[in-house]
């Protein structure tokens, strides 16, 4: 063999050999890649083997009236109810604050006023919420106490803190989806004599509607998830009930797994019963994801934003 | 007005943690171990370094499982019914409640793999928590390098692990590392994971990741709720730890922000 040959065997080894390491490679990054679709599936698959002797109670759980485990019942009506009272709420409070800011954000603040604002907005995401909690406990919980009297505990407690969770949520999408509309229908608008405020109520708004609704229901999603901050707040009661009036202190789904888990039994139902709520927590959340995901898929279709014009008519 | 709300409201949570915080902390408060018994002889050391050890644990699980998803998913993928899958786990995971993640964990790692309330279960936990970040933040960063790069790399001659390893990954890397800080300071305020997959009133310093851990948000949680101690000093000593854990949280972001910054003004110079 010649030199040059034997060098080209070689180039010709070390090329293959470059190859089969590329091809390692891409296999382990696939695998890696795989691995959120694995963690899911654990997840789903061990809290469901935990909670289906609960889940089996069918009506009794689901639409049971009371939770006394210490009695063996099991029912989770009262605590679903609330856990929607006070995500509703919050989030009307977090509309009624966001949807504003928002759009001051998007078409009036000065380029200054902005930047001071986006940037503690984004940090608000980020308080811990076990310190916010914390600040609702020893600010909210005693206002409200002084001020409405009853606990201080209460529903409302919750709306309050759980809108300031999910206020930012609510902010950036609704403001990204009003920077989203094209610039020529606010133009258009202004052109034919509409004031700015005509502009942004029939321009605007109609067609960044499905990207705020998105937010909404993506914070409802947050709100419904969220634990520590609640649980600090809204009271916890024994035995939960459906509330009648706003200062009554309730209990939600997260704030029971939290309270219950460090004393129940091993095996038993109780057990499989906090389970079962992780699980209705996790498909109530979801829904809330997907319908987003759906809302937000529509929201630069052509056909909605013609409709939304049309309509605005 | 409205749009001042945010602000006030972050600004009046930060001070006046700052403030009631600010009374309590001392050397002592820093660098001792919690006494359950008589809560103002102790400290919160151990928690703030099982709070960086379970910080550590999820970061290193996390963080090279994402980078590698993102690549895969933003230079080798073609798009199909896998990457749609993965994307679609990847929001499924960040939907999530952290509470079910906790629930996970403690039946999971806790009680089937046999880790026991440890630094592992509850670092593995918040891993979990923070994938979905890692990995959207690294597809991200990883997609907005210019195409002309890999090609200028790729006509060199590099192969296609090379062009990733030494061009792509060193013009992404602040956007990835931006979207792994933010991600941080996600998990080391999270409460509810670590409360379900740790022990709670904790006086060590974890030797092994099989040791228990204190942290400071469970700290917060247990002291205000478990531990046996009068209210005003009970209500001081977690005023204190906020105050330890917002400072954590902080710094983490600003250094985010900050980052992010300098590598919007290195790109849109570069750019010119």
């Amino acid at each position: 063999m010649s030199d040059s040959e034997c060098i080209r065997t070689f180039k010709f080894k070390f090329r293959r050999m470059e190859l089969r390491k590329e091809k390692i490679i891409e296999k382990l990054l696939f695998v890696s890649a795989l691995s959120s679709i694995l963690i899911v599936f654990f997840i789903i698959a061990f809290m469901l083997k935990e909670s289906i002797p609960a889940l089996a109670l069918g009506w009794d759980f689901f639409f049971g009236m009371t939770w006394h485990p210490s009695h063996e019942q099991f029912g989770i009506f009262p605590i679903v109810v609330t856990t929607f009272v006070v995500g509703i709420g919050a989030l009307a409070i977090a509309a009624a604050i966001g949807i504003p800011t928002a759009i001051f954000l998007a078409e009036f603040s000065p380029r200054w006023l902005r930047n001071i604002i986006k940037p503690c907005v984004e940090m608000l995401v980020g308080i811990p919420s076990i310190v916010l909690g914390f600040f609702g406990l020893m600010v909210l919980v005693v206002f409200i106490r002084d001020s409405f009297g009853g606990y201080g505990e209460c529903i409302l407690a919750g709306w309050i803190i759980l809108a300031i969770m999910t206020l930012p949520h609510v902010i950036s999408i609704s403001e990204d989806s009003i920077r989203a509309v094209p610039k020529g229908y606010k133009e258009a608008s202004l052109a034919l004599g509409a004031t700015q405020l005509q502009t942004i109520r029939r321009a605007i708004l109609p067609n960044a509607r499905s990207g705020i609704l998105a937010s909404l229901i993506l914070g409802m999603g947050n709100a419904v998830g969220e634990t520590m901050a609640v649980l600090m707040v809204i009271g916890n009661p024994e035995i939960p009930w459906i509330p009648s009036s706003i200062l009554e202190p309730v209990r939600v789904l997260t704030s029971t797994i939290v309270l219950e888990y460090s004393y129940v039994v091993w095996g038993s139902m109780h057990q499989h019963a906090l389970f079962a709520i992780g699980v209705v927590l996790f498909v109530i959340v979801a829904i809330f994801n997907l319908v987003t995901t759906v809302a937000v898929k529509g929201r630069f279709g052509a056909t909605t934003a013609i409709k939304g014009v049309i309509g605005s008519r | 007005m409205v749009a001042l709300i945010s602000v006030v409201v972050l600004f009046a949570v930060v001070a006046y943690i700052f403030l009631n915080g600010m009374q309590v902390i001392s050397l002592n408060f820093l660098l001792k171990s919690p006494n359950y018994a008589a809560l103002d002889k102790g400290g919160i050391f151990p928690q703030i370094i099982g709070s960086l050890c379970l910080l550590a644990v999820c970061l290193l699980f996390a963080v090279p499982l994402g980078i590698a998803s993102g690549i895969y998913l933003a230079e080798y993928a073609t798009e199909n019914i896998i990457t749609k899958s993965v994307r679609f786990f990847v929001e499924c995971l960040a939907g999530i409640p952290s509470i079910v993640i906790g629930l996970f964990g403690l039946i999971f790692l806790v009680y089937y793999l046999g880790f026991g309330p440890s630094m592992l279960s509850g670092g593995l936990a918040l891993g979990f928590m923070i994938l979905p970040w890692t990995v959207r933040a690294s597809e991200e960063a990883i997609k907005t390098v210019p195409h002309s790069y890999r090609e200028a790399s790729l006509a060199l001659g590099a192969s296609k692990w090379q062009t990733i390893r030494s061009v792509v990954l060193k013009s992404a890397y602040p956007g990835i590392i931006t979207g792994i800080l933010l991600g941080a300071g996600k998990a080391i305020g999270e409460a509810a994971v670590i409360l379900l997959t740790t022990g709670g009133l904790v006086t060590y310093i974890p030797h092994s990741l099989l040791d228990d851990v204190g942290a400071l948000p469970v700290y917060i949680y247990m002291v205000l709720t478990v531990v046996p101690a009068s209210r005003a000093v009970a209500e001081s000593y977690a005023f204190g730890a906020s105050l330890v854990l917002i400072m954590m949280f902080l710094m983490i972001s600003v250094f985010a922000l900050f980052l992010r910054n300098t590598y919007v003004k290195r790109m849109s110079g570069s750019r010119r």
